[in-house]
């Protein structure tokens, strides 16, 4: 079958095909995917999408739902899965919120509250799915829907927070030197991200880190490849799955306080569907459902290919709110297609 | 041994366990409040003859929850997992009809067409949207809550754009009698739909194999393979089905209001319709399962919920407190904790017969 | 402990409750030596590897280890593993999204961080001297099932072990692959490793070991060298039978009356699914009733899986009375006549949490089809019919068939195939597990069905049975049909020595020495 293409770029693109992992693999289609989406938005939506800036806001809009996708990532990769992020985000934007205005409260507080609930998710949620061996879907599917009430018991209406040190946390801005341009007066303005953005690349480059030479990154694939092989080999599995589970509400309570820095209130409706978008742009980023492949690089590029969809979308006119639903869903049917089509090629170029 | 005997104790045990959530909440609101249980006959603004009462607000929007506990109890049963998507297909059901009934103009006189031939071309798209779920799970192997979470995803969109994202009210009188009432029965029509789809389901499992076949794919795949039975389609069926309870539910739905709201239809009802499927003692990872049992917890959900709003907790507060009560039950049913309690039965029962030899 | 001996195991007892799994087991494995372990089902085998690698705890015997002091203590794999026993599964036990280098370090590896560079070394150093076509970075679903294989083999070794047990390497393996392998067993032999191979496949322990040990019944048979033991009295010490010719009691054969020109009820050719047995011929008449038989492993349930098209066929025909039927999944056979009772009855043949009616009457259901249910009515009364039919012991017919004894499951199991009255009947290993009393009961019930026309298939680990009901063997080894028997031929050592196979002068010095049995 392969005597035809025995010479010339066909024979070599199938060897490497058939050698590279398939985490490096869905990594390259993610990229490119990206990058052939950024082209089209510059292509047709033009002006715009040349300015870095718009790049940069990108960033700023999404920095809470990087961080996210990262600890969801993580959770996927160890073979689980974490509903609940959105709900938690909710629920430590109006923690926070309440905590600053009405209770006079400093910065440090509300940062120390929003990793508290994070880590009260993350250990609450890990027990259950670990040590009682409860499918996590339901664990977290109800972790959502608790975290969603419980934001409305903190405070029902949704508000703006005044606390003025906060305020200024909010407006202040990292300048990016060397990508400003000029705007309609004339005037040169730098590119700016938000503090957010800059959390967030740290734990995308932290994570990278951890996931790809440390012991507990390597037991995470390790059970997310094949949970059984890994006892065998040695691993805690039960530890390693907790571990995820805590490391994914972390991750939700950091990613609370970067959106609340973005948005400045407290609301029940915040973040809402934040955790299919984090699912979404891990699946598009080449993390796969059945856990054992992903990276955290692709992750990155998922949720830059989620968001600039949702740009083009709306700089088409078209109405943001449904269609972009559509489109992430249709996102989701297409990678997880090419996911199982890819990796059962490879398997019978192997078999024979 | 003659087992003729046993069939005269029809009774399944399983029934107990809804039977006894709904003594402990009728317990509970009439420790708290009797007059929970007030019914009164008035008039509506059409000058009909109602009934109203807490009681019948449970007996009213528990129908819905109880038609499609039917189709999610099947889905558990052969596939182990449950469909997440109910509520966004609701919306798309929902919304086929109105389109239907509309055409193209959203504020219509008269129906562009009969409100049968709206029902029926929403069943086809619900069983059409039931088929691709199907064909996730069943021929491509991806788990139930994972498959369906695209159409969570997408499902209430695909509405909107139905519509045109536009909001189309129907003013004839005679379809908002599906999801209200009909003049002269003071009970809400939903109920009635309710019950002629149990009746439906009832016949349907005593006159086709559909029940044994359901829960031997979903306790043991291989043997029934091995029997003869084809496990993918009848999880596919499941699923389809599945998209019939949506297109009812979706009517009775849409009917309430004449109208529909995106975003608002049938939110978070497929928490209900897992709570109800597990409320009636059905195991949710598929195998045996009772359709009394679960319609009964349909209700008992609804009955749930009924008394927490009345105790005045809003209705996002809600599926914090429901949200609880999953964790719990799902807790009590992990084998972990079943061994640890079965074992503290056992030490107490001993405890007992030994004071008693004593 | 003896002299160059690596691991022995001294008056083992394990019981679990209702079987003696180990009664006084010996065992002893030297240095540089490959020494097979063998037995039928229910042997042992599988729970003295399991006692050495510490998955279970032995109550009484002792355990000594080279380079130990005194008794070695192993109460979890981890410590075997810590001792120097390394064990290959048959499955493979490595996580097949992880390079070939992070599965033979990881979880092992001291330290938090991974120096990929030095991992991805070693890991080439060893492969290379191994010899193994594998490179560190890649991935291990990249390679095929054998280098895989060797690939868990050389974790195994690098762990500095001592004792390295193989349990079945080679089931899934073709012949060059298997080559591979034992030029890899061989090499570990020259460097002193002691290796327990664990296999059914008894050409290839001829090839590769040194020793065996045969266990039955949980009992140690007897531990002999290579050399000593030839094919037909392994094949006897396995099976518990005596190789004697005169000892033989002709007992009444069971013969066919064959009405000569009759177009066989089923005939298959060059039948082959992806089960991996080798593609062959079969055929079955009217009120015939004929056995595969081989050691356990040698094929014997994939090729009726086959005929039934519980597995997938890849190639082959089937005729039925002569004409040509399709069958490629288990309702087309049903539909042809045809019934199976699965030789795995947990997995394959129970519906664990239905009722004994329901399951008694599920065949016979797809059968009748989907618009077409039993009645309660009904279903109790053909229930009633066979549990007195085939006296089985349920405390109502609406038990759920899960709390029946095994023994009692299998009845409701073949009561189900004979409620659908086919034409055709395949019993695979209907009588494992059963008392004797029953067990005698289904050979007189298959008897009595041949009599009136039902053609059957009967499989049995115990060989007189086989010879008591079937006219006909078909002998197995290693995956293939090696010869059938019929007639005179039809005799305990008949079988032995076709099941045995090997150089033909083997046979005829074991008949010349009269079945003495060395060691």
């Amino acid at each position: 079958m392969n005597e035809k293409n025995k010479t010339g770029f066909g024979s070599k693109f199938t060897k490497w095909f058939g050698r590279t992992s398939d985490t490096n693999l869905l990594l390259t289609i993610t990229i490119v995917v990206f990058f052939l989406m950024y082209l089209g938005a510059i292509v047709f939506q033009g002006q715009g999408f040349l300015k870095p800036q718009t790049f940069f806001n990108i960033l700023n809009a999404n920095a809470a739902l990087i961080i996210t996708s990262v600890g969801l990532s993580i959770v996927m990769i160890c073979g689980g899965i974490d509903i609940s992020v959105g709900g938690v985000v909710a629920l430590v934007s109006m923690s926070c919120a309440v905590y600053l205005d009405f209770h006079g409260g400093s910065i440090i507080g509300a940062i120390a509250i929003a990793i508290g609930i994070g880590v009260v998710f993350g250990v609450v949620q890990g027990f259950l799915v670990a040590y009682l061996d409860i499918q996590p879907f339901i664990v977290t599917l109800a972790g959502m829907f608790f975290a969603r009430g419980m934001t409305t018991i903190v405070h029902t209406a949704p508000f703006n927070v005044e606390n003025e040190a906060f305020v200024n946390l909010k407006d202040t801005r990292v300048i990016v030197p060397g990508f400003g341009s000029y705007n309609k007066l004339g005037n040169y303005v730098n590119a700016y991200v938000e503090i957010g953005v800059i959390v967030a690349i740290l734990v995308v480059i932290l994570f990278f880190i951890i996931l790809r030479w440390t012991k507990l990154g390597r037991s995470l694939y390790a059970v997310g490849g094949n949970a059984q092989s890994a006892l065998m080999l040695g691993i805690n599995v039960r530890r390693t799955r907790f571990l995820s589970h805590l490391i994914c509400g972390i991750l939700a309570g950091i990613a609370g306080f970067v959106y609340f820095m973005h948005v400045g209130s407290g609301s029940a409706s915040h973040a809402s569907g934040m955790e299919m978008n984090a699912i979404a742009s891990s699946i598009i980023g080449g993390t796969m459902l059945t856990g054992g492949v992903g990276n955290i690089i692709g992750t990155f590029f998922g949720v830059l290919s989620l968001s600039t969809i949702q740009n083009i979308v709306s700089s088409a006119g078209l109405d943001q709110a449904w269609w972009t639903g559509i489109t992430i869903a249709a996102m989701l049917c297409i990678f997880l297609v090419i996911q199982s089509v890819v990796i059962s090629k490879k398997k019978k170029l192997l078999t024979k | 041994m003659d087992s003729t005997k046993t069939k005269k104790i029809s009774f399944n045990k399983q029934l107990l366990i809804p039977i006894a959530a709904i003594i402990a909440l009728a317990i509970f609101n009439l420790i708290v409040d009797p007059s929970f249980f007030k019914i009164t006959l008035g008039t509506n603004s059409a000058g009909n003859p109602v009934l109203s009462g807490y009681l019948i607000t449970i007996l009213d929007y528990g129908s819905e929850l109880a038609i499609l506990a039917i189709g999610m109890t099947l889905v558990t049963a052969a596939s182990g997992g449950q469909d997440i998507s109910v509520g966004a297909t609701i919306a798309i059901a929902g919304s086929v009809i109105l389109r239907v009934l509309c055409g193209n103009n959203s504020r219509p006189d008269t129906l562009q067409a009969p409100i049968i031939v709206a029902f029926l071309v929403a069943c086809v798209v619900a069983m059409l949207f039931g088929a691709f779920n199907g064909i996730l799970v069943a021929y491509f192997k991806i788990q139930p809550m994972v498959a369906t979470l695209i159409l969570f995803t997408a499902g209430r969109s695909i509405a909107a754009w139905i519509n045109n994202n536009e909001l189309p009210i129907i003013s004839e009188p005679s379809f908002g009698y599906f999801g209200g009432y009909i003049p002269g029965i003071p009970i809400p029509t939903p109920f009635f739909i309710a019950m002629i789809c149990v009746i439906v389901i009832m016949l349907v499992l005593k006159f086709t194999t559909l029940g044994l076949y359901t829960q031997a794919v979903g306790i043991n795949g291989s043997s029934s393979r091995l029997n003869g039975i084809n496990p993918q389609f009848i999880k596919f069926l499941t699923f389809v089905i599945l998209g019939l309870c949506v297109a009812v539910a979706g009517l009775i739905k849409v009917s309430r209001l004449s109208t529909i709201n995106y975003s608002v239809i049938a939110k978070d009802i497929e928490m209900d319709a897992i709570l109800a499927v597990a409320l009636g003692g059905n195991a949710l990872s598929g195998g045996k399962f009772n359709m009394t049992a679960s319609i009964l917890g349909a209700y008992v959900i609804q009955f749930l919920t009924t008394t927490l709003y009345k105790m005045n907790v809003n209705s996002e507060a809600l599926s914090a407190y429901k949200a609880v009560v999953v964790i719990v039950l799902v807790v009590l049913s992990t084998p972990v904790v079943r061994k640890k309690l079965s074992q503290l039965w056992g030490k107490l029962t001993v405890k007992q017969a030994v004071k008693e030899v004593a | 402990m003896k002299e160059n001996a690596v691991l022995e195991l001294h008056n083992i007892y394990k019981t679990f409750p209702g079987v003696k799994a180990l009664q006084n087991v010996d065992f002893t494995l030297c240095e540089g030596e490959i020494h097979a372990l063998m037995g039928e089902n229910g042997a042992g085998k599988s729970t003295l590897i399991k006692v050495i690698t510490g998955v279970y705890e032995k109550e009484e015997g002792t355990i000594y280890l080279k380079g130990n002091e005194g008794e070695a203590h192993i109460h979890s794999p981890q410590d075997a593993q810590n001792l120097g026993i390394s064990t290959v599964y048959q499955e493979i036990t490595l996580c097949p999204n992880l390079t070939v280098a992070e599965n033979m370090f990881i979880g092992r590896t001291k330290g938090s961080i991974t120096n990929w560079k030095k991992m991805n070394e070693d890991a080439d150093k060893i492969l290379k001297s191994l010899d193994i076509p594998a490179k560190a970075t890649q991935q291990l679903a990249t390679c095929s099932l054998a280098v895989q294989q060797m690939v868990a083999i050389a974790r195994a070794v690098d762990m500095d072990c001592k004792v390295l047990i193989l349990d079945e390497p080679t089931s899934s393996l073709d012949d060059s692959e298997v080559r591979k392998l034992f030029g890899l067993m061989n090499d570990l032999k020259s460097k002193g490793v002691g290796i327990i191979f664990v296999t059914h496949f008894l050409d290839q322990v001829y090839e590769v070991c040194d020793k065996i040990t045969v266990l039955r019944d949980g009992k140690l048979v007897g531990e002999y060298e290579i050399e000593n033991l030839p094919r037909v009295e392994l094949v006897s010490k396995m099976l518990g039978k005596e190789l004697d010719d005169l000892s033989d009691i002709k007992e009444e054969s069971v013969v066919y009356e064959d009405k000569g020109d009759e177009v066989p009820v089923f005939e298959a050719k060059g039948l082959q699914s992806d089960a991996g047995i080798k593609p062959f011929d079969f055929f079955i008449r009217k009120g015939e009733v004929n056995g595969f038989t081989g050691l356990l492993g040698s094929g014997r349930s994939e090729c009726v899986r086959a005929i039934f098209g519980a597995d997938r066929v890849i190639k082959g025909k089937v005729k039925k009375n002569g004409k040509e039927v399709k069958i490629s999944k288990p309702l087309d056979a049903m539909k042809q006549g045809i019934a199976y009772l699965p030789e795995d009855r947990k997995v394959d043949g129970i519906v664990g949490d239905l009722s004994v009616r329901e399951n008694i009457i599920l065949a016979a259901q797809v059968l009748r089809g989907f618009f077409k249910p039993f009645s309660k009515a009904e279903t109790y009364k053909l229930a009633d019919e066979y549990i007195k039919l085939l006296d089985i012991k349920t405390a109502s017919a609406d038990t759920p068939i899960k709390s029946l004894s095994g023994g009692n499951q299998q009845k409701v199991i073949v009561a189900r195939w004979l409620l659908m009255h086919p034409e055709y009947l395949i019993l695979d290993e209907p009588t494992r597990g059963i008392d004797v009393g029953t067990k005698v009961d289904i050979q007189k019930l298959v008897l009595k069905l041949a009599s009136e026309g039902m053609s059957i298939t009967f499989i049995s680990s115990e060989t007189d049975e086989m010879l008591r009901t079937c006219s006909r063997l078909v002998v197995m080894r290693d995956r293939k049909v090696v010869g059938e028997l019929s007639g005179d031929e039809l005799t305990q050592s008949g079988i032995m020595k076709t099941i045995a196979g090997g150089k033909q002068e083997e046979i005829a010095e074991s008949s010349e020495e009269g079945g003495e049995s060395v060691g």
